[in-house]
C-alpha cells in the first residue's frame, strides 16, 4: 500500500454528441481494480460511445478518461495496453488464419514470442483445432471467440466487452463466462455490457445503468436490487379485492390480482382483511425483485 | 517500432497473398500495352535520338504501373478493413499516427516495385538498354510509388465506399498517370498541352525515371526529384495529420 492503485477505469464528466443528439452528458464514474462491473441501459443510451471514448476510438467532446491511470487520449499508449476491448460488431479479416489473426494482433501490441499465450487462449476458448483455419471458415460464434482472444492477446489488466453474447448459442456463452470469471478471479477488471439482464446479475458485482447519455444508477448490485425491493404479492381470489384492501392494489391481470407491500410484515393485514370479507385465497405467490424490474422501473421513472 | 513492423508485414501478406492479382494482373496489363503499342508505333519516329519508340516506351509503362499499384495498395486495402470494419483491430492497440502512415507507405512502395520490376523484366526483351544512371531510376521509383501510396492513404480514409475509391482511381489517378508522357514525350505536344503537363507531377516521375535509363528527358533530373520529392512530402504530410486528428477514423 505504498502507492494508492489507480481506479481501473476513471471517467470524468464525459459529454458527447453527435449533432443535435447528446450521446453522453456530464457521465463520470469509477470502476476499481478487480471489480467485474456491468454497464447496463436500453439501445442508444450511449454505452457503446462511452466504450468508444474509452477506447480511444472516438473522442469525447468534455471530460476526461483514464485507464489505470493513463489519460486514453495524452496517454494513449500506455492506456491502450492496460486495454482490452471485445467490439460489438462481429468483424475479421478475411486475409488471415486465426493464429496469424492473433499473432498480428500481439505484434501491433508490440509482442512478438506470444506463441504460448495464444496457444493458452486458442486451448481456452476452444479454439485449437480451428487454429489455422481461415477466418472467413469459422462459423459466428467462433469469430466471437477469436474476437475474445484478440482483446486478450495482451494481457491487458483491464477487460471491456461490448455486449459479447448477443446472437451467441448457449454452448459458447457459458464457456465464455467461465473462462471471463476465471479471469476476473486472477485480478482482471472486467467491464461487461449485456441485453441479458440476468448475466448481470449473475456475474457483476456492482452495476451503473445509463439512460439517454446519462448516468441513472451506480450501485452494489445487491443494494440496487434491496432499494427498489418491492414485496409483491400476486392473489387469485375468489370473489372481488375488498375495499380495505385497495390502498395496496399495483395492478390486476384476469382474475390475478397484485398488490405491493411496503414490508413482508404487512401481509398479515392484508389476510386478516380478506378473512374479515370472507374473500377465499385460491393461489398466492411472492414476487422476488430481479435486476430486469429494476431496471424496467428506472428506465421508466423520470430519473 | 514493433507494431509499425507488424502492420508492414500485415500488408505486404495482404497484397502476396493475392499476388495474382495485385502483381501478375498489372504487369500482364503493362505487356499488353507494350505489344500493341510498339506493333502500332512501330516507325514512329524516335522520340530520343537513337532511342526506338519500342524502348522509349518501357520506363514509361513500368512508372506508370509502379504508381498505380502503389494508389491501388493503401487505399483498396483501408477502404475493405473500413467497410468489413476490422479496422477496429488497428485503432485499439498502441499504434502511433506514424506507425499506421509508414506501414501502408512502405507496403505501397513494395508493392510498387515488385510490380515495377515484373514490368521491365517481361518487357526488356523490347530492347532496354541496362540503366544510364542507375541512382536516378531508383530514386525516382522509389519517390514515385511513395508519393502516390500516400495519396492512396488519404484516398483510403477519405472513401466511405468503394464507388467513391473508384471515382478518385478513374477520375484523378487514371488521367494523371496516363496523360504524363508514358506514350509520348510532352515535346511533341502543342504549346498549350505541354504546359498542362508540366503541373503534372506524374510527369516528373516519369521522365525522371527515363532519365535514369536514357540519360536523355524533357526536363531536367534535378527539377523532376524536386517536384517529386516535394509531392511526396506534401501529400505525406498531410496523410500523417489526417491520421493523427483520425479524419474518419476515430469520431
Amino acid at each position: 500500500m505504498m502507492n494508492p492503485m489507480p481506479s481501473a477505469i476513471a471517467i470524468e464528466s464525459v459529454g458527447k454528441h453527435f449533432g443535435a443528439l447528446t450521446a453522453l452528458d456530464q457521465v463520470s464514474f469509477t470502476v476499481e481494480p478487480g471489480e467485474f462491473f456491468a454497464l447496463l441501459g436500453p439501445n442508444g443510451a450511449g454505452k457503446t460511445t462511452l466504450i468508444s471514448i474509452l477506447a480511444g476510438l472516438s473522442r469525447p467532446d468534455s471530460g476526461r478518461i483514464k485507464v489505470m491511470g493513463f489519460d486514453v487520449q495524452r496517454d494513449f499508449r500506455a492506456a491502450r495496453k492496460s486495454l482490452g476491448v471485445v467490439p460489438q460488431e462481429l468483424v475479421f479479416d478475411p486475409f488471415l488464419s486465426v493464429r496469424e489473426t492473433l499473432q498480428f494482433q500481439s505484434g501491433y501490441f508490440g509482442l512478438t514470442r506470444n506463441h504460448a499465450w495464444i496457444d493458452e487462449l486458442l486451448f481456452k476458448l476452444g479454439l485449437s483445432d480451428k487454429a489455422d483455419a481461415n477466418m472467413r471458415a469459422l462459423s459466428g460464434g467462433m469469430k466471437r471467440r477469436v474476437m475474445v482472444a484478440q482483446a486478450l492477446v495482451h494481457r491487458p489488466p483491464v477487460i471491456v466487452l461490448d455486449e459479447p453474447t448477443a446472437g451467441v448459442d448457449v454452448e459458447l456463452r457459458q464457456s465464455l463466462w467461465h473462462f471471463v470469471r476465471e479471469l476476473n478471479q486472477v485480478g482482471h477488471t472486467i467491464v461487461l455490457t449485456t441485453h441479458y439482464l440476468e448475466e448481470a446479475q449473475e456475474l457483476c458485482s456492482r452495476i451503473a445503468m445509463l439512460k439517454k447519455g446519462r448516468l441513472i444508477a451506480l450501485e452494489d448490485k445487491s443494494k440496487l436490487l434491496a432499494h427498489s425491493a418491492r414485496r409483491e404479492v400476486a392473489l387469485t381470489l375468489s370473489a372481488p379485492l375488498p375495499e380495505a384492501l385497495r390502498p395496496w392494489l399495483r395492478s390486476v391481470e384476469g382474475d390475478r390480482i397484485v398488490l405491493q407491500l411496503a414490508d413482508i410484515a404487512e401481509l398479515e393485514q392484508v389476510l386478516t382483511g380478506l378473512r374479515e370479507a370472507r374473500v377465499e385465497i385460491r393461489e398466492l405467490s411472492v414476487i422476488e425483485t430481479d435486476l430486469e424490474d429494476v431496471f424496467v422501473k428506472m428506465m421508466q421513472g423520470g430519473n | 517500432m514493433q507494431g509499425f513492423l507488424t502492420l508492414l508485414k500485415k500488408e505486404l501478406v495482404r497484397f502476396w497473398k493475392v499476388s495474382f492479382q495485385t502483381v501478375a494482373a498489372p504487369v500482364l496489363t503493362a505487356l499488353l500495352y507494350q505489344l500493341i503499342f510498339s506493333h502500332a508505333m512501330a516507325n514512329h519516329i524516335e522520340v530520343y535520338a537513337g532511342i526506338h519508340y519500342t524502348t522509349f516506351l518501357i520506363p514509361g509503362l513500368a512508372m506508370m504501373s509502379m504508381t498505380q499499384n502503389a494508389f491501388a495498395n493503401g487505399s483498396s486495402s483501408l477502404i475493405q478493413s473500413k467497410i468489413t470494419g476490422n479496422i477496429v483491430f488497428l485503432l485499439l492497440p498502441p499504434l502511433t499516427a506514424l506507425d499506421f502512415f509508414a506501414a501502408y507507405l512502405l507496403a505501397a512502395v513494395v508493392r510498387g516495385l515488385v510490380v515495377g520490376l515484373g514490368v521491365l523484366v517481361v518487357t526488356a526483351w523490347f530492347g532496354l538498354p541496362w540503366p544510364a544512371h542507375p541512382l536516378w531510376a531508383l530514386v525516382f521509383a522509389v519517390l514515385g510509388c511513395g508519393a502516390l501510396g500516400a495519396l492512396g492513404v488519404v484516398a483510403g480514409i477519405w472513401a466511405e465506399k468503394f464507388d467513391q475509391l473508384a471515382a478518385f482511381q478513374n477520375f484523378l489517378i487514371m488521367p494523371l498517370t496516363f496523360l504524363s508522357g508514358v506514350f509520348y514525350s510532352i515535346n511533341s505536344l502543342l504549346p498549350f498541352w505541354k504546359t498542362v503537363s508540366h503541373f503534372n507531377p506524374v510527369f516528373y516521375m516519369i521522365d525522371g525515371f527515363r532519365y535514369g535509363f536514357f540519360a536523355q528527358s524533357d526536363t531536367s533530373p534535378w527539377l523532376a526529384f524536386g517536384v517529386v520529392g516535394f509531392s511526396f512530402i506534401i501529400v505525406s504530410a498531410f496523410a500523417l495529420w489526417l491520421i493523427n486528428a483520425g479524419y474518419k477514423l476515430r469520431h
